[in-house]
């Protein structure tokens, strides 16, 4: 043979992998489902908000280099991750926010929601959610219900209605004619941006639709109890942050469980959670307090549910 | 056993054609899917490992420096479970010598000299391999105790990759009668297309090879599972029907990896499962490979051991990719000069498909009774993402046709978390390949999966031991 001797690469199979398929395109793929949640936003709320999102999607980027930097792994930050955990917590804020307050939630979201644990895919809880509880707790009145209501504007969010007994028309919460954080007054800008992920496969249908099925179920329930409460479940699935948290927070996939069962679980107790702080608690929204108690469920629901193997179990 | 015993009741589910999950590689058969079967030239020497089967080596009955002529016995079956080997040519024995497999094990084997007035069998085989329905009709009315002597003594072994003793697998124990023989034509691999050649231009041989079977199991009911991208195929398998009182069908099933594999094709053509850690014959069933049913007509018509195989050679590696009917034995190296070498650019040469084959570290490695293919990939092909962490996205949770957590349990492997491991059912893995093909992180789920399952064997043998 005149040809010369290739070296030749000796690995283990499968010699061939899915063509394009990199946890950067896949962060990638759910900025793009969030791309309709965010023109939305800068439409009703005006420019403050592209600010206010990029100021957010930048600073995570620059602590995750910094605190990843420490640990000699720079490298992490291409992987997209923290870019879409800045613009995740950046969307569940009131759209004038002070920025000093986003700033603050970037830096515990990276640092305390995710390089405390090791960084990417060893965290217990959403970053997002543990920076969104932080700012929460530390910056009351930046973050209280009335803080969602521009100066000026008069009105309250849906769920502050609620709680006084009035309500919404419908058409308003699902198009966005009300007041709420950045992300989450459209639900259709949700339901697009979820569908698209959902077509591409970047995310699976099992904890969006486990949330908002649970969420009517108990909607449902309310109503039984409470004949005269004007809030039925439609209210209940399109008021607050739910389509927005049941697409874009819940499906977490490092947080949540991995096993469809499980995932189902996982979607209904953020329901359940979410709809007794609507019902009982100070706050008039829960989603985020579900998400991270959910996440705290997680390991368990994972040992709960090995799935049973084509032929039984071993 | 006796052939005038009436057909036993075939099972009479029929499966839909699905089995859950799996995926959907690149089919990149194109590469040799026209190139008709060549007989390879013979070499001038082979060499024969003594196991290249499953179960116990066989022994050499033969001497150094001793001239065999083709066909004839040189090491004989050990135990129940071993096949006998035999001459693809007239030849001198050589020296024993140890060769290392694509698996990494390292075994004995024989080297055969040809002996340079004696003539080229292999196109005469492949002819005879060729023979038409008539040709082969013949031998059907043979008693099933003398095709199971026939198929013993011929060294038969399964081709599709496993390489079980065909003979062992065709006498299942008594408590354990099977209904169905199902001949796995599928192909599923990337690349190969040695069987489709097969049944294209054999197909008279792989049909009468499975009626053989058939009989010799005394199965009601033959089912040739073929995948649809091989309409030819298909098409070639139906053309005849061979007289036997069984009920006999080609079954054309929707290309998906891994409808090769046992448990998925049963369940596709059936619809039956089989029990974690059982075998097809606990449901009634026998599988063997279409390139297996054609070495049985092979034996049992034509009284030929099994001495040559279709290979192919093919990838975007390989210069000329071609379907060989080579001597078994045959150096891999000697396959690729014959397709005018490996391109430039080549990275990898696998002993089987893309999917489950070994990367070969030197191209000498002989050609084995169970290997169907030498597939060269460039480094495009088999660049993997780079390693990321886990995001526990549960791609790999989608695309397992075993349904397990192949991110838990590569979790569990890594953190030696044995217990784990077993919980999640590990040792239920059959390393298909498709977690790691669609894993987004890079993870080498597979290679985890083995070093997780050799653990968990060796703890299980050591509290046998204790």
């Amino acid at each position: 043979m005149d040809a010369p001797v290739p070296s030749l690469d000796v690995a283990p199979s499968p010699h061939v992998s899915a063509g394009g398929l990199t946890t950067a395109s896949m962060m990638r793929e759910v900025m793009i489902g969030l791309l309709p949640v965010c023109g939305f936003a800068v439409y009703r709320f005006g420019p403050g908000v592209l600010l206010r999102l990029l100021l957010a999607m930048g600073l995570c980027i620059g602590f995750e280099a910094l605190f990843m930097g420490m640990r000699g792994r720079v490298s992490a930050i291409r992987d997209g991750s923290a870019a879409l955990t800045g613009l995740i917590f950046a969307l569940t804020l009131p759209p004038t926010v002070p920025l000093f307050v986003i700033a603050v939630g970037s830096l515990v979201s990276i640092g305390l929601g995710k390089v405390v644990f090791g960084g990417l895919g060893q965290n217990i809880f959403n970053p997002a959610m543990v920076g969104r509880a932080f700012v929460t707790a530390a910056f009351p009145a930046s973050m209280s219900a009335a803080a969602f209501v521009p100066d000026g504007m008069s009105g309250a969010t849906p769920l502050t209605l609620a709680r006084a007994g009035e309500t919404l028309p419908l058409v308003d919460l699902t198009t966005g004619h009300c007041w709420g954080s950045m992300g989450e007054v459209s639900a259709v800008a949700c339901l697009l941006g979820g569908g698209y992920l959902m077509w591409r496969g970047a995310m699976g249908w099992q904890i969006p639709l486990a949330v908002l099925a649970t969420s009517v179920l108990f909607g449902v329930f309310r109503h039984g109890v409470d004949p005269t409460a004007p809030w039925g479940w439609t209210h209940e699935l399109m008021a607050g942050g739910l389509c927005f948290g049941a697409f874009f927070i819940a499906t977490d996939p490092v947080s949540s469980p991995v096993s469809h069962s499980g995932r189902l679980m996982y979607g209904s107790g953020v329901a359940i959670l979410t709809w007794f702080f609507r019902s009982f608690s100070g706050y008039p929204e829960g989603f985020m307090f579900a998400v991270l108690l959910m996440n705290a469920a997680t390991p368990l629901i994972n040992q709960l549910h090995v799935t049973r193997p084509v032929g039984g179990h071993v | 056993m006796s052939a005038a015993a009436p057909l036993r009741q075939s099972i009479r589910a029929e499966g839909t054609g699905w089995f859950p999950r799996g995926i959907h590689p690149p089919e990149e058969k194109l590469h040799s899917r026209y190139r008709p079967v060549m007989s390879l030239p013979a070499p001038a020497e082979v060499r024969l490992p003594l196991s290249q089967h499953a179960g116990a080596p066989a022994s050499l009955i033969v001497k150094s420096g001793e001239e065999v002529a083709q066909g004839q016995c040189i090491a004989e079956a050990v135990g129940m479970v071993s096949a006998p080997l035999h001459a693809p040519f007239d030849a001198k024995v050589g020296r024993p010598v140890k060769i290392t497999l694509p698996n990494g094990r390292r075994v004995d084997a024989i080297s055969l000299t040809r002996k340079p007035e004696g003539a080229d069998p292999g196109p005469r085989l492949w002819q005879e391999l060729c023979s038409d329905a008539k040709s082969f009709a013949t031998c059907l009315e043979m008693p099933a105790d003398i095709i199971l002597d026939m198929i013993r003594s011929a060294g038969l072994v399964g081709m599709g990759g496993a390489a079980f003793p065909t003979a062992v697998k065709l006498s299942p124990p008594k408590d354990k009668p099977i209904q169905c023989l199902l001949v796995n034509g599928c192909e599923c691999e990337p690349y190969l297309t040695a069987d489709d050649r097969l049944m294209r231009e054999a197909p008279a041989a792989v049909l009468a090879g499975a009626v053989l079977a058939a009989k010799v199991l005394n199965a009601g009911r033959i089912d040739i599972g073929v995948e649809d991208n091989k309409p030819e195929a298909i098409k070639a398998l139906r053309s005849w029907r061979p007289d036997w009182p069984g009920r006999m069908r080609v079954r054309g099933l929707p290309a998906k990896y891994p409808m090769g594999g046992e448990k998925q094709l049963i369940r596709a053509v059936y619809d039956k499962v089989i029990p974690t850690g059982g075998l097809p014959m606990h449901v009634g069933v026998a599988v063997i490979n279409v390139s297996t049913a054609a070495a049985i007509a092979h034996a049992v018509r034509f009284r030929r051991p099994l001495t040559h195989r279709v290979v192919s050679v093919t990838g975007p590696g390989v210069t000329q990719p071609n379907n060989l009917w080579v001597p078994i034995g045959t150096g891999s190296d000697q396959l690729i000069e014959f397709c005018k070498g490996l391109t430039p650019s080549v990275g990898r040469v696998l002993s089987g498909g893309p999917m489950m084959g070994m990367a070969l570290s030197e191209l000498t490695v002989p050609v084995t009774k169970g290997s169907g293919g030498i597939v060269a990939l460039r480094a495009e092909e088999t660049k993997r993402p780079e390693e990321t962490a886990c995001v526990r996205c549960g791609r790999c949770v989608d695309a397992c046709p075993l349904h397990l957590t192949p991110a838990r349990l590569g979790q569990a492997v890594r953190h030696r978390r044995w217990d784990l491991a077993a919980r999640e059912n590990l040792m239920a893995c059959m390393e298909c390949g498709c977690c790691a093909y669609q894993c987004p992180a890079g993870i080498p789920l597979v290679q985890l999966m083995r070093t997780g399952k050799t653990e968990l064997r060796k703890r299980v043998t050591r509290a046998g031991a204790a």
